[in-house]
């Protein structure tokens, strides 16, 4: 049993300090026993001669200096891993909190984790269909991909993320996702959307679900990420399984991480975010991918509000810096009643021309894809001039563009929650809409595929209800 | 590493992170390498305060506590250097990560300790000289075929200088002698190998002034805004505008003849990518693999921050090395913007006092002395031989700021500017280089090199197309105000050909296999014809011809597909100057009643 100490000198916010402390180590997992007997942990941050200064998870709320005893476990932050996982709900901690039993880990790691090899990587290049068309057929997520949400307040972020969790597969493999599921400071509202949509369709039983509310601590949150990466690399690497991370809400947790680094004195960056929050963020986001020789791999999609519906704000533009790409929803478009309001233009994904083309979706994917952003682009653009000059300023060619914006946001972008789309329906439903354009104007589509595939006289046709 | 042992063992005293403080190290010296801890954990003094000696440490520090020992090596931080660099691919630290994998798995661990060179791999050592003869620093001693495509020339390392006494042949190792020179101390063995302090820039003889052009292949870069070989240049953007997918196709495509890449604090996918493609991608000048030319540094964001710090170091001392062999080098270093951040985040764990957004104040001198060590040199030795690096920086300005430390440090002191612009990324115009706001000091250069090597009228074609761009900025203006049809036809015409500059000759697509890459001379010939289109119709225009037939000249789609012509077929452009020509002729001409500058005048109206 290890030494308890009852030297706690000076508590500011989340963090203690503990004098005439000996045999610790940085980044050692803590125990505090309180004078009622509560039991909280905590972190070693960092370590000085005799002096420890320790991050305690669930907040200090209630230590006395004196009254309270501190014991330095000698191991780091671990979570105990087993396929048992599967279909269970945990705390921030990795303690299961769905009145299951208790968990019997195979084995317990670091959540830390160590570096992949950028050697060892396989690169991401198995498409995954999640049935969703801006995702498919424009902005194409890969196995192994890193492609956060960027959404703001009052959007349906977590619609679209658990519609992704629902309908995402891997086309011609029998293989199914697992869904790890991380939740940071949500509310208890959007976590039992999640719960309840995964049980509706039986996701449940292939999800592991991690979740930290928006009422318990803010520093218990900075575990959540890495507890559930570590059992989604043990699930993925070990086991071979192909896991989905869906990691919600990145802003919360990045508050979480100013809050310790504000009551530790660090000299803050921007917008008062510590200066490592990059690599703070990276170590969470770089722990997707594939490795080779395994068979599983590991998508992460966090999710996070952009304050203000700010790009640039640190979190967003951080994240943006180390993802592969990035889903932006967009509230004009939902205020046009438009779902999922995917901002389509500075929507993207880097890996995307690796997953697409004939062997893997169908040969005028790319083709595709360039033209149908191209055109929009080029629609919004004349929309906008035709808003200070009126329609009559736009030449035809313009007004067709125009047109085809239009028809673009209502048959392409909108569609319903349960509407699973193959990549060749968004295919398709992309051809009809460039029947709206002239030939002429289809410059990035190759045309032995405006050959095949262009069919203007269907444009016009009535279109499904969707 | 050769322990010296007059350093005394120091202790752990405190752990932040990266940082670890020691006591007791009496007797090593600033920037000195150190090892820490029981798990071995490899770091770099970089601060000492009395007893106190601060540690940035390459790995995790988890784990390591007050207590522990730690051990000076007593050798600043350094690189190895000889052969078998070509085609490897090491961490921030040079510790090769495919022997790293084979050793210890997909996870790297902490304590992992494998040399740089392969120790059992024997080379095959041609002598250049006879025992007997003088050498100076920088001489070769002997060369050895390190990949198909590069000699690697064995040098007299600076500092050594003498009678050489004996010289070695045949197959030998990294670590074996290769010659042993009478130097005024003492005889001084000669390795295969060397090392060299990252932090100090390797010695040349003299700089000299930039006089050749780095052909990219990139059309936009190659024309408008040009970096010669020994130049430095920056590509600042916000995320998703393509600063990558740039740096890709300079390490593919330009014609140097050794790539360093430094993937510094970016996406470990995206190393994998390089990784996977460069052995298949063939360079367009040898024929042979990419990969036999380049050396690759990665140390991905997730890989400790210390070591990124020491990654750019790392890759420039490796770069210097080649240069020193009288190779034309170029390093790329993805993202510097990363490497300023490892410098803050130490600086803050240092407590220093920050300057400009939480940077430390020597930033702007640190990237300064980076940048510095570029440049087009007479390398050491007797032959004088003449070399260049030339490093292209990018730079992940957050939010896309372009007044922030890092972008404004590096801008004053680069000489070329490709600013990336994500509203062309949007409208996925690639490479989404802005061309009204980028700039490059070589023009000069350019004009006269590839005015000799191209076309004389290089520059002059260069001149003429960005004013139309200029020119083409103003009227988007005014149409924004007055709707396209209120311009006078001579306008809408330049719109158009400046449209043609932008979508068939700026817009390359790095993804097409033939697009990817354009010769000098066919660049001259595409925008040349372009340009011809446009003198041409606004000669016609001025005659009287229709507006509305010249913009729909069948010609047009030639040109448009110009930029899939190689140099073998340049005929192609003939026929399509002829095609034009007479296109141009034929087109109808109406009675001159009145000019065409006429605003709204009904020339040109649509049907």
């Amino acid at each position: 049993m290890s030494k308890e100490y009852r030297t706690i000198k000076d508590i500011v916010g989340p963090l203690m300090l503990v004098d005439e402390v000996a045999g610790v180590s940085y980044g050692e997992l803590v125990e505090v026993r309180l004078e009622d007997g509560e039991v909280r942990r905590g972190r070693v941050l960092e370590i000085r001669e005799s002096v420890a200064l320790i991050q305690v998870f669930e907040g200090t709320r209630g230590i006395s200096p004196r009254g309270a005893g501190v014991r330095f476990l000698g191991r780091g932050l671990e979570i105990g891993v087993s396929t048992d996982m599967l279909g269970r709900v945990f705390n921030g901690f990795g303690t299961p909190i769905d009145d299951g039993p208790a968990i019997i880990p195979e084995k317990r790691l670091s959540i830390y984790g160590n570096p992949l090899n950028p050697f060892a990587r396989d690169y991401p290049n198995e498409f995954i269909q999640t049935g969703i068309s801006t995702i498919d057929g424009l902005n194409t997520l890969v196995r192994g991909q890193k492609l956060p949400i960027f959404s703001a307040a009052g959007l349906p972020h977590a619609r679209l993320a658990a519609q992704i969790a629902r309908q995402a597969t891997v086309r011609r493999s029998g293989e199914k996702f697992a869904v790890v599921f991380g939740a940071m400071g949500i509310t208890f509202e959007e976590a039992n959307y999640f719960i309840s949509d995964f049980r509706r369709t039986g996701a449940l039983e292939r999800a592991v679900l991690f979740m930290n509310l928006a009422e318990d601590p803010p520093i218990e949150r900075i575990a959540v990420p890495r507890m559930a990466l570590t059992a989604a690399e043990y699930l993925a690497f070990e086991k071979d399984m192909h896991i989905l991370v869906i990691l919600t809400d990145m802003t919360n947790y990045c508050e979480a991480l100013r809050e310790i680094s504000a009551a530790a004195k660090e000299v803050p960056g921007r917008r008062g975010y510590p200066g490592y929050l990059y690599t703070d963020l990276s170590t969470i986001y770089e722990r997707a991918g594939r490795v080779q020789g395994r068979g599983g791999s590991i998508t992460q999609i966090p999710v996070l509000t952009m304050p203000e519906d700010d790009k640039t704000h640190p979190i967003p533009d951080l994240t943006g810096y180390i993802t592969e790409g990035q889903i932006i929803l967009s509230r004009p478009l939902q205020a046009q009643g438009i779902y999922p309001p995917v901002d389509v233009l500075p929507s993207l994904s880097r890996l995307k021309d690796k997953g697409i083309g004939a062997e893997k979706t169908r040969e005028d994917h790319a083709d595709v894809m360039n033209q149908l952003y191209a055109a929009y682009a080029r629609g919004k653009s004349a929309k906008e001039l035709a808003v200070v000059l009126g329609e009559s300023a736009l030449t035809p060619v313009d007004l067709k563009f125009v047109r085809y914006a239009d028809r673009f946001e209502d048959e392409f972008i909108r569609q319903g929650e349960d509407e699973n789309r193959t990549v060749e329906e968004t295919l398709d439903i992309g051809w009809r809409l460039m029947g709206v354009l002239p030939r002429g104007e289809l410059k990035r589509v190759k045309d032995a595929l405006v050959e095949k595939y262009w069919k203007p006289e269907e444009a016009e046709a009535v279109q499904p209800a969707g | 590493m050769n322990a010296i042992n007059q350093i005394a063992a120091g202790t752990v005293v405190k752990v932040s992170g990266p940082l670890v403080v020691a006591r007791g190290l009496h007797g090593a010296q600033m920037y000195g390498m150190c090892r820490v801890g029981r798990l071995n954990l490899f770091g770099e003094i970089i601060e000492v305060r009395g007893d106190h000696y601060s540690i940035q440490v390459y790995e995790e520090t988890e784990g390591v506590g007050p207590g522990e020992p730690v051990e000076a090596t007593g050798e600043p931080l350094s690189v190895e250097l000889g052969p078998g660099l070509m085609r490897s691919i090491y961490d921030g630290v040079q510790r090769p990560l495919d022997k790293i994998r084979e050793k210890h798995g997909a996870f790297i661990s902490r304590g992992v300790e494998v040399p740089a060179l392969d120790r059992s791999k024997r080379w095959r050592f041609e002598p250049a000289l006879k025992p007997g003869a003088e050498v100076v620093p920088g001489d070769v001693l002997g060369t050895v075929q390190e990949t198909e495509i590069i000699v690697h020339r064995v040098m007299v390392p600076p500092g050594v200088k003498g009678r050489l006494l004996e010289i070695g042949s045949g197959e030998l190792t990294v670590e074996q002698v290769c010659a042993r020179v009478q130097g005024a101390g003492g005889p001084v063995e000669v390795r295969l190998a060397q090392r060299w302090p990252v932090r100090r820039p390797r010695p040349v003889a003299r700089k000299l002034p930039q006089n050749e052009m780095l052909v990219t292949g990139q059309r936009v870069i190659d024309m408008f805004f040009p970096l010669a070989k020994g130049g430095t240049a920056c590509v600042p953007g916000p995320f998703g505008s393509g600063k990558t997918v740039v740096q890709h196709q300079l390490a593919k495509w330009s014609d140097t003849e050794i790539i360093v890449y430094v993937g510094c604090g970016e996406r470990g996918n995206e190393m994998t990518d390089v990784l996977m493609e460069f052995p298949h991608l063939k360079d367009p000048r040898t024929g042979h693999p990419l990969m036999e030319r380049t050396v690759m540094v990665a140390n991905t964001s997730n890989m400790p921050v210390a070591a990124r710090e020491a990654s750019v170091f790392t890759g420039i001392t490796i770069a210097e090395y080649y240069r020193d062999m009288g190779y034309s080098v170029a390093l790329m270093a993805d993202s510097t913007s990363r490497w300023a951040e490892a410098m803050r985040e130490i600086s803050g764990r240092l407590e220093e006092m920050p300057g400009e957004e939480g940077f430390p104040a020597y930033l702007a001198s640190r990237i300064a002395s980076f940048y510095e060590r570029g440049g087009r040199v007479v390398c050491l030795g007797s032959e004088g031989r003449e070399a260049s690096l030339s490093l292209i920086g990018a730079v992940s300005p957050p939010g896309g700021d372009m007044s922030e430390p890092v972008v404004q440090s590096t801008l004053r002191v680069v000489k070329v500017f490709w600013g990336l612009d994500d509203r062309l990324a949007f409208a996925r115009h690639f490479p989404a280089i802005n061309w009204l706001t980028s700039y490059s000091l070589y023009q000069n250069v350019a004009d006269e090199a590839l005015g000799k090597q191209v076309d004389p009228r290089w520059g002059e074609v260069r001149r003429s197309a960005m004013r139309l761009l200029q020119r083409e900025a103003e009227l988007e203006e005014l149409v924004r105000l007055v709707g396209v049809d209120a311009l006078a036809p001579a306008d809408r015409l330049l719109l158009e050909a400046a449209k043609m500059i932008r979508e068939d000759f700026l817009h390359q697509n790095a993804f097409d296999d033939q697009d990817t890459f354009t010769e000098a001379s066919m660049q001259f010939r595409l925008l040349a014809v372009i340009l011809r289109y446009y003198e041409g119709a606004r000669q016609v225009l001025s005659e009287g011809g229709s507006l509305e037939e010249l913009l729909t000249l069948p010609v047009r789609e030639r040109i448009a597909r110009g930029k899939l012509i190689e140099e073998k077929d340049a005929a192609r452009f003939d026929a399509m100057e002829k095609e034009l020509d007479e296109q141009l002729a034929g087109v109808n001409r109406e009675e001159p009643e009145q000019g065409p500058d006429v605003r709204g005048s009904g020339l040109g109206a649509r049907g």
